[in-house]
């Protein structure tokens, strides 16, 4: 009997770490296909265009600044000043979505008014509508008004985010205890007063993540901004991005173009790189309830 | 103190909801009735004329399936397009996320390295969608990198041309979006397995269950919710897939339109020609179309068996 069962048991532990072995090759496996074309990115952003066109480089050739330098000053394509202006609307529709989301979610957290079911209702389900439904009616609403090639229009719907008010919502189930905003209003502070000054510390961690997540989906946004900026100087990135593909391909300096494209995605690279962990976190907390 | 409670600070309720509201009904509702509305009028500008808003009922959808001269309905042919690119890259994604997070929230099989793994597949979901794109572009082209290590190890003497042929087209956009949220699927998937009672795996493991076992009669069962979940907002999501193949085709879903998507095709009708009529159609459709494919999804994932 016992030699049955160890030789059993023996025969589990090498079928175990066989099948280690090859989870352990299929992650490495993914892992590589995940990296590699950023790895190819960032070594032929070392490249000079002859290099590029003179055959394959595993490593890096030195050339990195002479292409940031080029990519920089490029007379077509002013990076600089895409950089900017999405980091401008990025930052500005973080900021709205995530103070509006957590003031609306608060709304319906902390009081208690007849409206208030249907309209948590109501926000849960226009949350399944795609956006882009809406596009064509916005797109004529601001060429009909001249307000295309303005920033306000991008940033202002941030305002209604029915995703990371679920999100909020989520949170504060979880960490909000209404005896804090009953003795703030015995202290005498003001409910507006009591949200920002009180509760809106107590949602770091949310507001953080929320931070980050719509400041890299507005700073990916491409649909909307590409039909509404047309002006060179008010270009975000995304949009130069897809004007490099539109452009004489043959004639470009391939070293600019990738620089160009490893500009593109550094900010939200190196945020990444920083916060992964609590990324990471972030993607379930609000989405998946236990 | 208590009395008053109800009564002086409801107003707050509506106060702090009100802004969402707002801007929800301006820039949102608004938008999507006027699309509905444009749907049934002409409207849109050729050349330097404006030729409408007129009227015309139903005449921008019976001409959205009105098939042209080699007998092909565009919105049709776009439909199956988008849900192919869907399906390719949506179905390895659900699958491989699907093994990913047992194998990552195994006791058994105790995988080490866990959070690098999740930090490297997670990457990709943060990259913007175009510049992604734009970089399997340079690296898939005839002088790019891919064809170069091709031709270097002998495995054809002339360059492949990536962007001539259908299937290759098609596999890149689905390999790209498989890349985008495999690991975002997995990190989702894996938090739902961890909510499941751990005490049901200990008494299927003292039971003699094997690993099969526990996964199709305990695991897969309680994963359902997140599982119809994952594949209803992926779904959503691919329908409106634009960025990808928009870029990698320059906007023309070459070749021969056979990876032109919806949303592409809503694109050329907002461009130049301003055509708001027929782009209210196209956008009722699409929306149309969600709707029926997430009730499908919904009602055959949720059969009871």
């Amino acid at each position: 009997m016992e030699n049955i069962n160890t030789s059993d048991s023996r025969r589990g532990q090498i079928r175990l770490s066989v099948a280690r072995v090859l989870v352990y090759i299929l992650l490495i496996f993914l892992s590589i296909l995940c990296l590699f074309s950023f790895y190819m990115l960032i070594i032929n952003a070392t490249r000079t265009n002859a290099q590029l066109q003179g055959g394959f480089a595993a490593l890096p050739q030195g050339h990195f600044l002479e292409n940031l330098k080029n990519a920089w000053t490029d007379a077509s394509i002013n990076i600089p000043r895409g950089l900017l202006n999405s980091f401008f609307v990025s930052a500005s529709t973080a900021i709205l979505t995530t103070y509006f989301s957590a003031l609306t979610a608060y709304g319906i957290h902390a009081y208690n008014f007849r409206l208030k079911k249907f309209l948590f209702a109501f926000i849960m389900a226009i949350m399944v509508i795609p956006t882009q439904v809406s596009a064509a009616g916005f797109v004529q609403i601001c060429y009909k008004f001249h307000i295309t090639n303005k920033y306000w229009p991008l940033i202002l719907p941030g305002i209604a985010a029915p995703v990371v008010f679920f999100y909020m919502k989520q949170y504060m189930e979880s960490v909000l205890p209404m005896e804090i905003v009953e003795a703030a209003r015995v202290d005498g502070s003001g409910e507006f007063r009591t949200f920002n000054t009180i509760i809106l510390p107590m949602l770091k961690p949310a507001l953080a993540v929320q931070l980050i997540f719509s400041f890299v989906q507005s700073w990916n946004n491409y649909f909307l901004p590409s039909l509404l900026l047309t002006k060179a100087e008010m270009k975000t990135v995304p949009i130069m991005i897809a004007q490099l593909r539109s452009a004489d391909y043959s004639k470009f300096d391939m070293g600019k173009v990738y620089m160009f494209i490893l500009l593109a995605i550094l900010p939200v690279l190196i945020v990444y790189i920083f916060l992964s962990k609590s990324i990471i976190k972030g993607v379930t907390a609000g989405s998946v309830k236990g | 103190m208590k009395k008053q409670k109800g009564v002086s600070y409801a107003k707050w309720g509506y106060i702090f909801v009100a802004p969402f509201i707002v801007a929800y009904l301006i820039f949102t509702f608004y938008p999507q009735m006027l699309t509905i509305y444009n749907s049934f009028f002409e409207n849109y500008r050729d050349g330097l004329n404006q030729v409408g808003p007129n009227f015309v009922g139903f005449d921008n959808y019976v001409k959205l399936f009105t098939p042209d001269k080699n007998g092909v309905i565009d919105i049709l042919k776009y439909t199956g397009n988008t849900l192919i690119l869907w399906l390719l890259g949506a179905v390895p994604q659900i699958l491989v996320a699907l093994l990913l997070a047992i194998f990552f929230t195994s006791y058994r099989l105790n995988i080490k390295g866990q959070q690098f793994f999740k930090t490297v597949i997670y990457m990709p979901n943060l990259i913007m969608a175009s510049a992604f794109s734009m970089l399997f572009f340079t690296l898939f082209s005839n002088v790019g990198p891919v064809n170069q290590l091709i031709q270097a190890w002998g495995w054809s003497d002339v360059p492949i041309d990536f962007f001539a042929r259908k299937f290759t087209v098609r596999g890149l956009i689905s390999l790209m979006n498989f890349l985008m949220w495999f690991g975002n699927t997995t990190i989702l998937l894996m938090a739902g397995i961890m909510g499941i009672d751990q005490d049901l795996f200990e008494a299927a493991n003292l039971d003699g269950a094997s690993a099969t076992q526990t996964f199709f009669k305990i695991t897969l069962p309680l994963l359902k919710p997140i599982l119809v979940y994952t594949i209803i907002t992926a779904m959503i999501g691919g329908l409106q897939m634009f960025d990808v193949p928009q870029v990698l085709t320059n906007g023309a879903g070459t070749p021969n339109r056979t990876s032109m998507t919806l949303i592409m095709y809503l694109n050329n009708y907002l461009g130049k020609s301003k055509n708001y009529g027929m782009a209210g159609a196209v956008s009722v459709i699409i929306f149309i179309i969600t709707g029926i494919l997430s009730l499908v999804v919904y009602r055959s994932l949720n059969r009871k068996d």
